[in-house]
């Protein structure tokens, strides 16, 4: 498998690895994945509620090199978008932007299903209806 | 993953920056880089065979079949040392070895050739599920031809249930094909035990010695084995050629020909032989039968100083298959929570192989863990460890070295571990499989 430089670089200096409050209410989390597909991604946002930009973003993933790129790639992105902005970022975004090669189009999907999750599980969280998230836009 | 080399020019691997690939675990001193560890793929010519065929590549060219001159006669024997050579190894007679392309064609030629020829005697094989694709295979297309196949699981460790194989036999049956040793865990299945059965049945055995052959020690009579496969580029010898174990009395075994011509190894496999690849093959089984005792103590030595080292710094690894019954060559081992093939990336200058479905195009892990009953969890967390004839000690210390701080690594980027050490039982979630 000829990994792009892109992938390359994220695997070997993965962005915003971490964790964040999963209590908090400005906190939202996705975890997407399982473990017996062998990817299991976990992001979450922390989403500033005046402005609902998203203002932190942490990921943990297991996965091939791949998923691993994907989800980083994924909270850069999100970083500085408000919350109906990154709700725009496609998985066809990340494979172009990471040369993935067709057998790893589904860590891009991943990524994708992970950033929904996240704000998912915020809007929730805070009761914001599809609705609020356009008005907000 | 790229496939190493072994030219002088040794691949660049890019400097480390930080995080997963941040390693910096000295390389020792006499240790080139990449190091092959991949030895169940294939292994690097010895170069006393290169010498041995040497010849053979370049003034000695005649066709083995040219009976009518100096030309044809050098090369016929030549052919005839290396049958020697390779029926010594397994304890058979020079007339009981058929020379082939490798093993694939090997198992072909065994599995059709016998199927074909006691057709009616019966319809039924027993294998079973671990086996290499080029038997598993081999027993699909035979199923399509109206035969029966059954394919016995293995237990826990890999290994075939005696009872399970003693309940399969029926009337019908007329060819048992079990491995001496699997290709991917190294595990020994109880082969003189299966030989005895078949022999008390009157039902032929074959087996893929593939991984075996010149690992520990084989001898088809003790056994009761009546066919077996081999082949050259497992045992330091050429790729391209390999060799079928035939057995010509008590009983005498036939085998329909697959290809036809020239009637060449007495009909059963017809082509000009390859010379210097079977010159190869003979030198290199050879070597393998004098040096067995020695090499196979020492590489124990080093795989069980591998698997010591993950052991002692990591938690949550476990080996997969019987140790007690296992190539002294193999390891097989998962580092749960961290996935094959982002672990080989981040280990990009040592070859080995990884069961996770992402190195391969399925996407579906190892079907041999599978078979072991292991989750694909930890399928997708298997590394496959190699030993080979020239790996040193220094190499193992720097791969043991090198895989504990990228497990390390990744692990702290996988939401797994971190569940789990926060006492979490992942198997309680509720996962999207997708």
């Amino acid at each position: 498998m000829a990994y792009s430089d892109k992938v390359i670089d994220h695997y070997n200096n993965p962005r915003n690895v971490g964790q964040l409050d999963k209590a908090s209410e400005a906190v939202g989390t996705g975890l997407v994945g399982a473990p017996e597909c062998g990817d299991v991604m976990r992001l979450q946002i922390r989403v500033n509620p005046e402005t609902q930009v998203i203002e932190e973003a942490k990921f943990k993933t297991f996965g091939c090199g791949s998923a691993i790129a994907s989800s980083s790639l994924a909270t850069e992105w999100v970083k500085g978008k408000t919350v109906s902005e990154a709700m725009e970022i496609k998985n066809t975004d990340i494979v172009k932007e990471l040369s993935l090669p067709p057998v790893k189009i589904h860590c891009s999907v991943l990524a994708e299903d992970a950033i929904r999750a996240a704000i998912g599980d915020w809007k929730k969280k805070n009761a914001v209806g599809e609705t609020a998230a356009v008005a907000a836009k | 993953m790229s496939m190493n080399t072994f030219d002088d020019d040794v691949k660049t691997v890019p400097a480390a920056k930080t995080a997963v690939n941040g390693s910096h675990i000295p390389v020792p001193k006499g240790v080139k880089l990449p190091i092959y560890m991949d030895n169940h793929a294939t292994s690097p010519l010895d170069p006393r065979v290169l010498e041995a065929m040497m010849p053979y590549l370049t003034g000695v060219f005649g066709n083995a079949a040219s009976r009518n001159h100096s030309f044809g006669w050098e090369a016929e024997a030549a052919v005839e040392k290396a049958r020697e050579q390779v029926a010594k190894l397994i304890g058979a007679t020079a007339k009981e070895i058929i020379f082939t392309s490798g093993a694939t064609e090997s198992n072909n030629l065994a599995l059709k050739g016998i199927a074909e020829m006691y057709r009616e005697r019966g319809n039924h094989i027993i294998t079973q599920v671990t086996e290499h694709k080029a038997v598993l295979d081999t027993c699909k297309r035979l199923e399509k031809s109206g035969y029966r196949v059954t394919y016995l699981p293995v237990k826990a460790d890999g290994l075939v249930d005696l009872d399970d194989l003693k309940r399969a036999f029926d009337e019908k049956t007329i060819l048992v094909s079990i491995m001496f040793a699997n290709n991917e865990i190294g595990v020994v299945q109880p082969v003189a035990e299966i030989g005895k059965l078949c022999r008390e049945r009157g039902v032929l055995f074959h087996t893929d010695g593939v991984q075996a052959a010149g690992k520990i020690p084989i001898d088809v009579n003790a056994m009761n084995i009546d066919v077996l496969s081999l082949s050259g580029h497992k045992l330091y010898g050429p790729k391209g050629v390999g060799a079928l174990y035939v057995r010509r009395r008590n009983p005498r075994v036939q085998i329909s020909e697959q290809i036809n011509g020239g009637g060449h190894e007495r009909g059963m496999r017809s082509g000009t032989l390859n010379v210097p690849g079977i010159v190869g093959l003979g030198k290199a089984c050879e070597i393998a039968r004098e040096e067995m005792a020695a090499e196979g103590a020492r590489l124990r030595k080093l795989r069980d100083k591998l698997k010591a080292k993950f052991e002692s710094s990591l938690d949550y690894v476990h080996v997969n298959g019987s140790m007690e019954h296992r190539l002294p060559n193999n390891l097989n081992m998962s580092f749960v929570y961290v996935e094959g093939e982002s672990l080989l990336m981040g280990i990009n200058d040592v070859a080995v192989s990884s069961g996770s479905a992402c190195t391969s195009a399925t996407l579906e892990p190892s079907y041999v863990l599978k078979a072991l009953g292991l989750g694909d969890d930890v399928a997708h967390s298997s590394i496959r460890f190699g030993l080979g004839r020239f790996n040193s000690e220094a190499e193992v210390d720097y791969v043991a070295d090198k895989v504990i701080d990228i497990v390390q690594k990744l692990r702290e980027l996988s939401p797994l571990y971190e569940m789990v050490k926060e006492g979490i039982d992942i198997s309680k979630i509720e996962w999207q499989a997708h």
